[in-house]
């Protein structure tokens, strides 16, 4: 099949290329891209490992072809870190136990970061409806709601520092 | 999972879309969100030999709001509803819906227009476009038509469109009575899907009488339908909780019930009863808040 071009930037870096349009969008990012945090864990679009922001909103990027994100802005795990600084949301899964085997938790701090776009004061009830389409086998996901709280403490004082300083 | 090879095009507009569709006949399919396609093309499912992605055409996306309806484009996304201020007012049923579709991950790509025509037996939307009287807008090879949503569903995964056609959007027409809807949905444990919908909206008078009546049901046979017995039943009476009970027995009966490894026929009917009977009860106390309360506290 005739392959198609695409370019989209990903973590803030364009990158162009020729793909199959059958070439699913994780494949593209883990293979061609070589940025294997995004995982694969079910390939049924259940699980969310795979998550990803395209143009600002989570996605499961085992269920978009490549071509689709032609022209989009995407950030993967590896986009979340300012360099070596983890983001709050990491800095939460570390300090509270958030992972254990880890394999879900590219997703999930994708899909937190979008929580807390849109919401910087969730419920806990409203942090497990957001990551409904995240699944994972290993914490029972209590240290990962705290996890997220945990993150929305640090961005809160975090803005209040900012706020202060420009007083 | 790799699907099938396929070629892809990404049209900027509706009538370049009919033609590629056109051009290419049985072997061509729409893509919109692909959050039912994809999954299949995955499995093999589907192995069409050209996908055209309408995901790239402005005018098919969006809420528009008019003096007497709605009309949201067909790739709008659940999630777009979800949030839209324009349907919380008129519509609370579209974002109460919305909000248990899949999951937020889910809600960001699978369109309302792409739900309606995959016409999965255990979708939402179906239901809520079959009690809000939806109409739906077809663009195809020999011109423009419209389907009412009572019409549009057709067999399992069937609906009402030919090949070739785009769903290009869909009318909600505005309740002119004092009116109250609701969505009760029993969800499968694993998939999240609907195990049974029930989709409701009352209109009541000034007298407490219902004047409009309509309840969609998904999940219980192999298409969604109105609960026509159920409707008739409350047609121009006065709404009461034992009068309301006794409509939801009738809810379902003219459905050739499914049976799979979660809910047998039975159970499936019983589902079908208990949530209308819910659907129906909220759809009124949000009709007519005090008169409805009254009543269910004397009961
Ligand atoms: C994990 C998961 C959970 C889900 N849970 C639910 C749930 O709880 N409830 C629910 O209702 N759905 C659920 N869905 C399905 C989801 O809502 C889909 O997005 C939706 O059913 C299909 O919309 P789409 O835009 O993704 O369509 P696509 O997958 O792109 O298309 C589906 C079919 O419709 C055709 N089509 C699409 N748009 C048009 C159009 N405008 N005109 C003509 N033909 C068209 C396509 O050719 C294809 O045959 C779930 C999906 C996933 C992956
Ligand atoms: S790998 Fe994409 S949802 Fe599981
Ligand atoms: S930490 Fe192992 S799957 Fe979540």
């Amino acid at each position: 099949m005739a392959k198609h071009s695409v370019s989209m930037t990903v973590n803030g870096q364009l990158h162009e290329g020729a793909v199959e349009p059958r070439l699913l969008l994780v494949h593209y990012l883990r293979d061609n891209l070589g940025l294997t945090g995004t995982h694969i864990g079910c390939d049924t679009s259940q699980c969310g490992a795979c998550a990803i922001l395209l143009d600002g909103e989570a996605v499961k990027s085992c269920t978009l072809f490549a071509v689709q994100a032609e022209g989009a802005n995407l950030t993967t795990i590896e986009g979340i870190a300012a360099g070596e600084r983890l983001h709050p949301i990491q800095e939460g899964f570390h300090a509270e136990h958030g992972l254990q085997c880890g394999y879900c938790t590219p997703g999930m701090v994708i899909a937190a970061y979008d929580l807390l776009q849109g919401n910087p004061d969730p419920t806990d009830a409203e942090i497990r409806h957001a990551l409904h389409g995240n699944i994972c086998r290993c914490t029972g996901y209590q240290h990962i709601v705290k996890a997220i709280q945990h993150a929305v403490a640090t961005l809160r004082t975090r803005d209040a520092a900012v706020v202060g300083s420009a007083r | 999972m790799i699907p099938e090879a396929f070629e892809y095009a990404a049209p900027a507009a509706i009538a370049e879309a009919i033609d590629l569709l056109a051009s290419r006949g049985d072997d061509a399919k729409v893509l919109a969100g692909g959050h039912s396609l994809i999954p299949m093309m995955k499995l093999r499912l589907a192995s069409p030999g050209v996908l055209v992605d309408i995901g790239r055409i402005p005018e098919l996306r969006g809420i528009r709001v008019h003096s007497d309806m709605v009309t949201i484009g067909a790739t709008t996304t659940h999630a777009q509803i979800e949030q839209s201020g324009d349907l919380r007012d008129r519509f609370p049923i579209m974002a109460e819906t919305a909000t248990v579709i899949g999951d937020p991950l889910v809600r960001h790509r699978g369109t309302f227009g792409g739900s309606l025509a995959h016409a999965d037996p255990a979708a939402d939307w179906p239901a809520v476009a079959l009690a809000l009287n939806a109409t739906i807008h077809a663009t195809g090879p020999s011109g423009d038509r419209t389907i009412a949503a009572r019409e549009f569903f057709i067999d399992l995964f069937t609906s009402a469109l030919e090949p070739g056609e785009l769903l290009t959007a869909v009318d909600l027409p505005y309740p002119t009575l004092s009116t109250g809807m609701a969505y009760e949905k029993f969800a499968h444990p694993a998939s999240g899907y609907a195990v049974i919908g029930i989709a409701a909206v009352i209109g009541v008078d000034a007298d407490g009488i219902c004047r409009d009546c309509r309840v969609g049901i998904t999940g219980a046979g192999a298409k969604a339908t109105r609960a026509d017995a159920a409707e008739m039943t409350l047609l121009g009476e006065l709404l009461t909780g034992e009068r309301i009970r006794q409509a939801s027995g009738h809810a379902g009966a003219e459905i050739d019930l499914l049976s799979d490894l979660v809910a047998s026929e039975r159970y499936r009917a019983h589902l079908v009863a208990v949530l209308t009977a819910r659907a129906l009860r909220t759809a009124w106390e949000r009709a007519r808040p005090l008169a409805a309360k009254n009543d269910w506290y004397a009961d």
